[in-house]
């Protein structure tokens, strides 16, 4: 279990090395003051408080949609859907916020529940075709993704929105919706602490509980989750669900913590920034907000250098990319790994032999 | 005769850690049937992928024809005149004979295009040479499994063949496939042809070959003339005992009806029924065994039992209910267990924990759970009191089950199965492929479990098995009850085998009690 | 609606229909070759990007509508390599990897696009060239027929003519029995001498060759240039079509023209007053419902079977 969970380690660390070394060469290659554009982006989001806030910012979305996507891919289902399902919440978080008028506290809380349950409703179809028909949920959830994408805009154009608005955007919140900055000098808000607490609830519910467990074992292995009796049809059903859920949510509280008004008319990317922050944290939740910040570090710290050099930011893409593959790999160092497994057992093989005992076998 | 083929020292260990082989040395002579023995797990099939460049040997050399050869893949084997007849046949479904037969040595026309007609044409003429009778223009799925054979050993003599190893060549056959199949290897081996027959089964490898190869525990125990050897001799060597496992069991007592089927039948994709008419019981405190060469259906009617399949027409009754519309789920809580035939398909999460896995059946249960959490403390002391009681070596309950041998995965799958109370036992083939320790641990907890009243229903292949622990007895064969014995201890092994080949059949009344009818 | 019938049966939507299918064509094809071989690739969206990038940037390097369309397909190969080392030799889990590689195209031909020519989003600085149409002579001056098939973009017409050699490659070539033999069952393939992993690997650097002529239709035929995120999940619906095609060449053909149909269908129906949302739906919904009846089939005919059974 240890030397398990020490090889994962190193081969993660591996692929990070790799990969910021590409940067290395990439920022190298195209910039006229590599040295400066490097500094700034590595060390670049540590400067200043605010730059720093900003990476906190980021990971909050990050941790939504990282254990989104670790849930759906913790039962081995490849739903992509929630980059669809975080701007629908948000959607759906508009429209309560637009159209009741709720106390302080009650309207975000509530605004949160109407967001998750509008994220989960996108992730239910591509569940419930895989469930009822074994519809591949891979497919019809990308197609999911542009369907509540349009379907949104719809809601958002023809009934919230703001005429008087030089761009396409809705109505103002109303205050008593927006979540409170937290840390002065930045843009922080409370949502860290709900992104924090998913992550625990997440952890709860996938390690702890009868339905994380059921959830667990069909991804493991679905015909033994069959065969003992769980329900496989429905963990099919509510694992998608509930990672469409927490993308809503996600897309929530990004919505009422950094923006005055909905003015997403581009599906915002986080949807599958959170398939790389669930990979690069093998779907356990607590990782999750370790690798959203690292994510988040890395895209401000390239926002940064973009911003004062001649690097264009999407240099995170490429370093996103071959950090996903690298992780993933696993004959990545594989070959290490057997050679210490195999001398481990011809020496517990010759032990055994010592002892008069035969060779164990499979 | 010269040596065409020899292993030296071979050395296999899997990625999981698993010791496939330890310093084996094997040789064939030309022109010789040689037959390589051994229990399920002795290491029989890795050494001959090795053979046949499938896999590769840590340590050790294989010379061939007197020179050192490394075989990096089947194309290098095939290339030297090493072919392989594997038990899970290598074809293609969905193409013709023809297509299968030169797959990898296409035949071409104006230079780009597949030729079909050479292709044909080719088959037809090694089929003749050979006296191996096939229709090349046919599809493979739609072949008899014997039929399915004959491709594969044309494919090898097609690709020049010498050498040809055939891996279990017999499990699949009927009889009289068997009886054809033999006289076949045997018109191969006088016209020069080298080969190599995996097997476990006695008779038949005194019957046409040789020399013999046995292995154990992954390691050689030498090579033997075929008629300088016992059959008690083999035997030993091959488990390592003198004597079969004896299991020391008292007369059953058995109680009311525990299990009931009327009229079951199971059809599948095609509509062939492939468990048919089946009627039986088996009472409370009884094992009843069902053997029968595999594939007559045992499979199925353990899957239709246990909830994994439904049945197409028919009635199962578990303590009196009827199971038939039931989930696996429903059909557990009546106090059934299933120990499924491959463990690592079905019995367990692989990479899943032992404690996890020892937990599968009863995660929800409501001692295990409070409102929203599962009680971790009390999950956590059951997992450990079993791995404890059925004495799975291991570091703890938090290893994985991938890296425990077969032996220890099976007693978890058995610690979980025997440790909730059953009424009753459905015992798909127990014991297979893994150590003499477990396999006596496991059979022995079989009978105690009968003892306290659990019904159990044994499917095994192996004879041994079923002759040594069930009380009451029943033959399978296509799909139906070839024979029932009341009491197992007076079933004679020759008449048994006439029942599992389906020479013979009883006559209902014959049964006696069994059906119920 | 009378006037929705009108356009429909128009010339024009048929032309256009032709049209808007090529690139799906193209990637529904290439999803074919690789699924025949067992592996998946659903990169098809990340490789037409950056093909659609490198024909733009290599058509204004060299000046060369060809020398584009060359560069873009073998750019498109060397998606379907790396997809293939990643997958075959380091075991990456061939979604995951997929999935990296259509992350690293989005933000990726923006940082080449930035790179090569100091543009931001749409290859506006880049004098990049268009392949040629072609006018079929006779076809072309037939009514209906002419306006429909003849003028199109010669990638068009390569597409069309690909579906054919697909299914020569496929059925009637050594390669194309190796494929479906690796597909179908790969042990039997290894069996027999034939490298499972070669053949793979051929199946994806062929499968992203059709990727790169999309992507190549896409900037230099469906539009002259080249913007962000212009594949607008076109590789993703030819994943769709490919699986409604039940693996057949020629199915693929009809699933694709129907994903073309309600993609021009969305086209035309802007004229109406219908909300441009819903009309940017069509080809996504179309795609659901199609795998809904496709899925609902195979159910059905399983479910069939065992009723049978029963009677």
């Amino acid at each position: 279990m240890n030397k398990r969970v020490l090889f994962e380690t190193i081969r993660t660390l591996v692929a990070i090395g790799v990969a910021l070394l590409l940067a290395l060469i990439i920022i190298f290659s195209v910039s006229d003051e590599p040295g400066y554009a490097l500094e700034r982006f590595l060390l670049g989001p540590v400067t200043n408080l605010r730059n720093f806030g900003n990476v906190l910012e980021m990971a909050i979305p990050l941790i939504f949609t990282g254990l989104a996507i670790s849930v759906m891919f913790m039962a081995k289902q490849f739903n992509l859907g929630a980059e669809g399902g975080f701007f629908f919440g948000a959607v759906g978080a508009t429209a309560l916020v637009l159209t009741f008028n709720l106390p302080p506290v009650i309207l975000p809380v509530a605004a949160i529940i109407v967001g998750a349950l509008a994220g989960g409703l996108g992730s239910a179809l591509p569940a419930v075709l895989k469930a009822r028909m074994g519809a591949s949920e891979l497919v019809s959830s990308l197609m999911m993704n542009f369907i509540l994408f349009w379907l949104g805009l719809f809601i958002i154009n023809n009934y919230f929105r703001d005429a008087m608005a030089g761009a396409m955007a809705s109505h103002r919140f109303p205050d008593a919706a927006k979540l409170t900055r937290i840390l002065p000098g930045t843009r922080l808000h409370f949502g860290i602490f709900i992104a924090l607490a998913m992550v625990v609830v997440v952890y709860l519910f996938l390690y702890r509980s009868r339905w994380g467990y059921a959830l667990r074992m069909v991804g493991l292995n679905i015909r033994f989750a069959e065969y003992s009796g769980i329900n496989t049809k429905s963990v099919i059903l509510y694992s998608q669900i509930i990672g469409g859920m927490i993308a809503g949510m996600g897309g929530t509280v990004e919505l009422l913590g950094m923006y005055p008004r909905f003015t997403w008319f581009q599906l915002p990317g986080y949807g599958w920034d959170g398939v790389i922050v669930a990979i690069m944290a093998r779907n356990n939740p607590l990782l999750v907000p370790v690798f959203a910040f690292f994510l988040a570090y890395l895209r401000i710290g390239a926002d940064i250098m973009a911003r004062v050099t001649d690097v264009p930011s999407e240099v995170v893409a490429i370093i996103q990319g071959v950090m996903i593959m690298l992780v993933t790999a696993e004959r990545l160092l594989a070959g290490w790994r057997h050679r210490m497994v195999v001398k481990e057992k011809m020496k517990a093989a010759e032990a055994a032999e010592v002892e008069g005992g035969g060779v164990q076998h499979g | 005769m010269e040596e065409i083929l020899a292993m030296k020292g071979i050395t296999k260990v899997y990625p999981n850690g698993i010791v496939a082989n330890k310093d084996v040395d094997f040789s064939v002579r030309k022109g010789e049937i040689h037959a390589i023995m051994g229990e399920n797990g002795a290491g029989k099939s890795t050494l001959m992928k090795i053979l046949f460049g499938m896999e590769q040997p840590e340590e050790g050399e294989i010379y061939y024809k007197g020179e050192k050869v490394i075989l990096h893949s089947p194309n290098t084997a095939i290339n030297y005149g090493i072919g392989m007849v594997h038990q899970h046949f290598m074809l293609v479904p969905s193409l013709t004979v023809a297509e299968n037969m030169v797959l990898g040595v296409e035949p071409k026309k104006s230079s780009v295009l597949f030729d079909f007609e050479k292709a044909v044409q080719m088959t037809e003429e090694v089929s003749q040479k050979y006296n191996l009778a096939i229709d090349p223009k046919a599809i493979v799925e739609d072949l008899a499994v014997g039929k399915k054979q004959k491709l594969e050993i044309l494919k090898a003599l097609l690709r020049g063949a010498e050498v040809l190893i055939l891996d279990e060549p017999t499990a699949v056959l009927t009889p009289q496939e068997t009886k054809e199949l033999f006289e076949e290897l045997i018109n191969l081996k006088n016209q020069g042809f080298t080969i190599i027959f995996i097997s476990h089964k006695l008779k038949e490898i005194k019957q046409i070959t040789d020399r013999l190869t046995i292995l154990r525990n992954g390691r050689s125990m030498g090579i033997h003339e075929t008629k300088a050897i016992s059959e008690q001799e083999i035997s030993r060597l091959m488990v390592g005992r003198d004597v079969v496992l004896k299991v020391d069991k008292q007369p059953a007592t058995p109680g009311d009806v525990v299990i009931e089927t009327k009229g079951l039948s199971y059809h599948d994709a095609t509509g062939k029924p492939v468990v048919n008419q089946m009627s039986f019981r088996v009472r409370k405190g009884e094992i009843m065994g069902i053997a029968g060469v595999e594939g007559n259906g045992q499979g199925e009617l353990v899957e239709l039992i246990t909830g994994l399949k439904k049945p197409s027409v028919g009635d199962i009754f578990i303590g009196g209910v009827p199971v038939k519309d039931l989930t696996v789920k429903e059909i557990r809580n009546l106090k059934t267990s299933h120990i499924p035939e491959d463990r690592m398909v079905y019995g367990v999460a692989a990479e899943g924990t032992i404690g996890e896995n020892l937990i599968s059946d009863r995660f929800d249960h409501p001692k295990y759970n409070g409102k929203l959490l599962q009680k971790v403390k009390s999950l956590i002391s059951r997992s450990e009191e079993l791995i404890k009681d059925y004495k799975v070596k291991c570091d703890g309950h938090t290893q994985q089950v991938n890296m425990l041998s077969g032996g220890n995965i099976q007693k978890v799958v058995v610690a979980r199965e025997f440790s909730s109370d059953p009424k009753l036992i459905v015992a798909d083939q127990p014991t297979r492929g893994i150590d003499v320790g477990s396999t006596e641990f496991i059979r022995r907890k079989l009978v105690e479990l009968r003892d306290e009243g659990t019904a159990v229903l044994l499917v095994s292949a192996d004879l041994n098995e079923v002759l040594e622990l069930s009380d009451s007895l029943m033959v399978m064969y296509g799909g139906e009850i070839a024979a029932y014995f009341e009491d197992a201890s007076q079933v004679d092994e020759m008449e048994l085998g006439m029942y599992m080949l389906g020479l013979k059949t009883m006559e209902q009344h014959e049964m006696g009690g069994a059906t119920g009818e | 609606m009378g006037s929705l019938f009108d356009i429909i049966f128009s010339a024009n939507f048929g032309y256009a229909v032709l049209r808007v299918t090529t690139p799906i064509l193209f990637a529904s094809l290439g999803a074919l070759i690789s699924i025949k071989a067992g592996v998946v690739n659903i990169s098809m969206e990340g490789t037409m990007l950056t093909a659609a990038l490198a024909g733009v940037a290599i058509s204004a390097y060299t000046g060369s509508a060809f020398g584009g369309l060359v560069g873009a397909v073998v750019v498109g190969m060397l998606l379907g390599l790396l997809l293939a080392y990643f997958a075959l030799n380091l075991k990456t889990d061939i979604i995951l990897a997929a999935i990296a590689i259509n992350l690293m195209a989005s933000g990726g031909t923006v940082f080449g696009l930035f790179v090569i020519s100091g543009d931001r989003g749409i290859s506006s600085s880049l004098a990049s060239k268009v392949l040629p149409r072609i006018q079929i002579p006779i076809l072309h001056q037939i009514p209906v027929l002419g306006p429909v098939f003849s003028n199109h973009n010669v990638l068009t017409y390569v597409a069309f003519i690909s579906v054919a050699l697909v299914y020569i490659l496929l059925y009637k070539t050594p390669l194309g029995l190796r494929i479906r033999a690796v597909g179908e069952n790969a042990h039997a393939a290894d069996s027999v001498g034939i490298s499972v992993k070669k053949t793979q690997y051929i199946a994806l650097i062929m499968s992203g060759a059709f990727a790169g002529f999309g992507g190549a239709f896409m900037s230099m035929g469906y539009v002259s240039w080249f913007s962000t995120n212009m594949i607008a999940g076109r590789g993703f619906i030819a994943l769709a079509a490919e699986a409604l095609g039940m693996g057949r060449p020629f199915g693929v053909l009809l699933t694709s023209l129907l994903f073309g149909s309600a993609d021009a269908l969305a086209n035309a129906l802007q004229a109406f007053r219908i909300p441009s949302e819903f009309v940017q739906m069509v080809p996504y919904v179309v795609t659901i419902i199609g795998l809904v009846v496709y899925a609902q089939r195979k159910h059905s005919a399983a479910q069939k079977v065992r009723q049978e059974d029963r009677a």
